[in-house]
């Protein structure tokens, strides 16, 4: 793990092997940033959901459990937003053309929620195709009032 | 996570304990309700009262207990569903799927014989 702080604000930086098992690390790790940044119990509760979701996806689609491939986590707290940027080597996807599992058709199918609550936590979540082959989701979210914990 | 599993009357309460999440608490649940579908159990109350994290591999593993049992002939209802749980269950609708009960005894009396 890696910490930076600099003009820009501050950056705390992961890079961990596609297996599950490290989630409740980068979990740990999302609490403790959040917790700093001043968001409450609840708040940290929705957003390392969210993390944990983008996360999931970069092991299980994006590298597809292939643990030679790294997936790196970024969190920088700057101009009053978290952002975080979650970077695999995969192909990519077409967020639009993901179906809503709200549908009466998905409502009792196993999958396809994790995009859906990564968009209700986040204020954004954006994805974007990095050079040299990686696929990177950057999800924001508005940094509470100094001073109070807030959502 | 853990699990156990106990007998009351006709009902097979399954009490949940830690989160359930990809890869380790969804392996698990998925097991237990196919132990026991296997071995012909068709009225399961799980119990989440000690579960206090969830994740959607964790919420679809939740809809796959209950499609398995409710495709069977059976019913799977929730008890002691902690609040942030239930505001997954609320977001994704599935409230409108999932029987939930916060007393055991109404739980069990809930079911058809």
């Amino acid at each position: 793990m890696s910490t930076a702080r600099s003009r820009r604000g501050q950056v705390v930086e992961l890079s961990i092997r596609s297996r599950f098992e490290l989630l409740d690390l980068v979990h740990n790790a999302a609490n403790a940033i959040l917790d700093g940044a001043g968001f409450d119990e609840d708040a940290r509760f929705w957003l390392t959901v969210a993390i944990r979701e983008a996360v999931n996806n970069a092991i299980k689609h994006g590298n597809r459990l292939d643990q030679r491939k790294l997936v790196r986590v970024r969190f920088e707290i700057a101009g009053g937003e978290l952002r975080v940027r979650v970077r695999d080597r995969g192909r990519g996807f077409k967020p639009e053309s993901l179906p809503s599992p709200l549908a009466a058709g998905n409502l009792l199918k196993g999958g396809g929620r994790g995009v859906y609550f990564m968009r209700k936590f986040m204020d954004k979540v954006s994805y974007v195709r990095r050079r040299g082959g990686a696929n990177e989701v950057c999800m924001t979210k508005k940094l509470p009032e100094p001073g109070s914990k807030r959502a | 996570m853990k699990s156990k599993v106990r007998k009351v009357g006709e009902v097979t309460v399954v009490d949940l304990e830690g989160k359930i999440t990809i890869g380790a608490g969804d392996v698990v649940l998925r097991d237990t309700i196919k132990e026991l579908a296997d071995n012909g159990v068709r009225k399961i109350l799980l119990n989440l009262g000690e579960v206090g994290y969830m994740d959607s591999s964790g919420v679809g593993e939740l809809v796959a207990a209950y499609t398995s049992i409710a495709n069977r002939g059976g019913q799977l209802k929730l008890l002691n569903v902690t609040k942030k749980i239930q505001d997954l269950l609320q977001i994704t609708q599935l409230l409108t799927v999932f029987e939930t009960y916060d007393n055991e005894a109404e739980a069990l009396a809930s079911y058809r014989s």
